[in-house]
């Protein structure tokens, strides 16, 4: 049986290039890079090149780029260091209320803390407009912070045409994007949307686990959340991951550019969002211009884990609302107002560039037997009735 | 000083002619467990196991752990062994004991003369030891009603040895003594309990695990291994037999009544572990009902499992409250494990709302829908065997 392997957004394969960087890095340049002789030089050379990369591929400076453990990492550093530094000027934090739980459960921390959290809700579509996000920003508001991409459903935020309006509004306020869905996807320039911060992650990308970036602009002097040798302008201390960032900037340099990447993404996804639509019951959750690497269906009745095992045992991988929560009810589904039973039979698949339409040809004839023979809950079988 | 670990045997001393092959079965478990741990000598004399570590490597700390899980041993203690002589008795009191004393405000001496050719009495080799206890430990006070500390001095055939309170072991029956039961497991708080319950009765298990793959996952089956690790620890290694039955799960949803899902599913269960268990030579079920939890656990859903059960089942916990389950559970380490949520094959079908009473004609017409043998025959072709090892 051959392994289809549709949970992208959770994880993806490590690609060759990625690898192989690591494992150099390992083996051969495996110094410390602050420390003074030939084999620290050689390590620091790879370090720069590597945060220079991932720079560039931002529109950013080499020295805005500071290296975490991954997105989660990248967010708590981003929202309590700018809700620390804004806490002298006002109160109000603006987000959305899909954000990952490493964004929701950071502002739910602030809120205890006494700022005031405004939360966005998107509409049953899965979509929050510009205007709406412009309208909750008020001269106080300290901080914005909106993902880029949705890691359930696949929403395009518009979160580069936030930044230049937000300024005008609120001048004291910094802007904060999660672009862990959406680095290298889609196209990102953090000084045309003036952004302020903006976290990533290696593991979306074909690289390794244990690796992510979170952007600073030039000027904003965060505090520091692990104080040591001052490494990571002392933002961030401990001796540089070297391996997994190394492996990071390879597998961004080995990512197609949107340009290329994305035309032939959308033809998966059309074909995927065309196939599944021809089965009864089948409903889509993600909105049509969401990002093509996402399509998020539900089939009442025929709960979120049986189709999951059912997949699972037919050699096909995918995910029931995010890996992350491990089972618990989407909070993704619950925020876009739909009911019970369409969040409960919620299934997420996430594509990557590797996958190809024979897949999802076999994805959807599978699913398609599966709504056909899998029992339905008690609710469903009500229903039929 | 060599330190060793004396353990006392329960209720298998009022053992009549059994008691040998009792006896030759604890000392076979002890060995077996304590292998990893270096080399000890394990022996039996005067109604106690001597369990001697050949040397220093061998981790007492370790064995103490292993010692505490062996059904059989009621109780043991971790002693220093002496010369029988009074001044190496009350040199290693001293000595062996020094970070105890030291602690106590208060102390007795008791001792034990097994060996009557030695030339105290059990009072004189007591004053003796505390008063060179008292000659080392100035604070010390000596008090025989309610010490903080009670020194044991104990004069056995082969050297003396010196302790304080014996550590309680898992009781019960060394197990194998009891014979061999097939125990229903699922992934819940419960059934670990109830197998854990009877293996501590000498009770050897043949566990049965129901799944309903795709409505179940490999975790929930995994689950239900890392529990049968714990109770591993105490029984010893098992085979879990895994049945799949996700078809008859599925034909009683369409072909009998929702509100009888549960019941006929659970006959279907009996019938399966009967066949199971007649093949495995057991000579029971064990099950972890108690009387009134669920709606499949009333009197009269239990006698309708029942009527289908070929051999007696045993369930340990009918007359328990959940509180003492869970307290129990805490103990075996499986409480912690058995709140894992993952779906078992039990609740994923669960009826709206199900018949608390039924009387066992309704469930018997209800099924004749149904092609029984050929489902349970079906279902008895997915069995797969699962090693549980003591970790």
């Amino acid at each position: 049986m051959k392994e289809i392997y549709l949970d992208n957004s959770a994880t993806t394969k490590v690609c060759d290039p990625a690898i192989a960087k690591m494992v150099s890095l390992m083996t051969e340049t495996y110094g410390n890079p602050s420390s003074l002789h030939k084999k620290g030089f050689e390590a620091e050379q790879e370090l720069k090149a590597a945060r220079a990369f991932l720079a560039e591929t931002l529109g950013a400076e080499r020295d805005e780029i500071v290296f975490t453990s991954g997105g989660t990492e990248a967010n708590n550093l981003a929202l309590f260091g700018a809700a620390t530094l804004g806490k002298r000027f006002g109160k109000r934090i603006v987000s959305t209320a899909f954000e990952h739980p490493s964004v929701l459960r950071v502002l739910e921390a602030l809120q205890k803390e006494g700022f005031e959290v405004c939360l966005l809700k998107p509409d049953r579509s899965g979509k929050i407009t510009k205007e709406e996000i412009l309208g909750a920003i008020t001269p106080d508001t300290v901080l914005v912070s909106i993902m880029a991409v949705n890691n359930e459903v696949g929403t395009i935020l518009p979160f580069s045409e936030i930044g230049g309006a937000l300024k005008k509004i609120a001048p004291r306020a910094l802007y904060h994007v999660d672009a862990v869905q959406a680095f290298c996807k889609i196209p990102i320039d953090v000084r045309k949307s003036a952004i302020d911060l903006l976290s990533a992650s290696a593991h979306k990308i074909h690289g390794p686990k244990g690796a992510g970036l979170l952007y600073v602009k030039k000027g904003i002097r965060l505090p520091a959340r692990a104080l040591g040798g001052g490494q990571e302008r002392g933002l961030r201390s401990g001796t540089e991951a070297l391996p997994a960032i190394g492996g990071f900037a390879a597998a961004a340099q080995n990512y197609e550019k949107p340009a290329k990447l994305l035309p032939q993404m959308r033809e998966k996804a059309l074909l995927c969002r065309t196939l599944l639509s021809g089965i009864e019951g089948v409903l889509l959750q993600s909105p049509e211009d969401a990002l093509p690497y996402i399509v998020n269906f539900s089939l009442p009745g025929i709960r979120s884990e049986t189709m999951l095992h059912f997949l699972s045992g037919n050699g096909i991988y995918v995910s029931s609302g995010s890996a992350c929560s491990g089972g618990e009810k989407s909070h993704v589904l619950a925020a876009m107002g739909l009911p019970a039973e369409q969040i409960d039979s919620s299934i997420r698949l996430s594509f990557s560039r590797d996958t190809d339409e024979t897949q999802i040809r076999t994805l959807a004839e599978t699913i398609k037997l599966g709504s056909q023979t899998l029992m339905r809950t008690a609710q469903g079988r009500k229903k039929a009735r | 000083m060599k330190e060793l670990f004396l353990i006392k045997l329960g209720e298998m001393v009022l053992k009549g002619q059994n008691r040998a092959a009792f006896d030759a079965l604890l000392l076979k478990t002890i060995r077996r467990r304590l292998y990893p741990l270096g080399e000890f000598d394990v022996r039996y004399a005067q109604s106690t196991v001597y369990v001697i570590p050949k040397d220093e490597s061998c981790d007492m700390d370790k064995a103490q752990e292993k010692l505490e899980k062996i059904f059989g041993i009621v109780a043991f203690t971790r002693a220093a062994a002496a010369e029988k002589e009074l001044s190496s008795i009350c040199d290693t009191a001293t000595e062996y004991l020094a970070t105890a004393l030291s602690a106590a405000k208060s102390f007795k001496v008791e001792s034990k003369r097994a060996d009557k050719s030695f030339p105290l009495t059990s009072l004189e080799l007591s004053r003796e030891v505390g008063a060179a206890i008292l000659r080392k430990f100035h604070h010390l006070k000596v008090d025989v009603h309610h010490p903080d500390l009670t020194v044991r001095a104990e004069v056995r055939d082969f050297g003396a040895y010196l302790h304080t309170d014996a550590l309680p072991g898992a009781g019960g029956m060394p197990s194998g003594t009891g014979g061999k039961a097939a125990v229903l497991i699922s992934g819940g708080i419960d059934s670990p309990v109830a197998a854990w319950m009877m293996a501590r009765r000498g009770v050897e298990l043949v566990p049965i695990h129901f799944a309903s793959p795709p409505y179940t996952s490999e975790r929930a089956e995994q689950k239900v291994v890392e529990l049968l690790e714990k109770v591993a620890a105490y029984c010893g290694p098992m085979k879990m037999r895994t049945v799949s039955i996700t078809h008859i799960q599925e034909e009683i949803l369409q072909k009998c009544p929702e509100e009888l899902f549960t019941v006929i599913m659970r006959r279907f269960m009996v019938r399966l572990s009967n066949k199971i268990a007649q093949d495995e030579d057991c000579g029971a079920l064990i099950t972890g009902e108690s009387l009134g939890q669920v709606a499949s656990q009333t009197m009269q859903a239990i006698r309708c499992t029942d009527a289908v059960a070929e051999l007696p089942v045993f369930r340990p916990l009918i007359g328990t409250d959940k509180a003492e389950i869970v307290a129990l559970a805490h103990r075996i380490g499986t409480y912690e494990i058995s709140i894992e949520p993952y779906e078992d094959c039990c609740t994923v079908f669960t009826p709206r709302h199900p018949r608390t009473k039924p009387p066992v004609f309704v469930a018997e017409k209800a099924e004749q829908a149904l092609e029984i043998d050929a489902l349970v025959a079906e279902a008895l072709e997915t069995v797969k065997i699962t090693p549980i090892r003591i970790k």
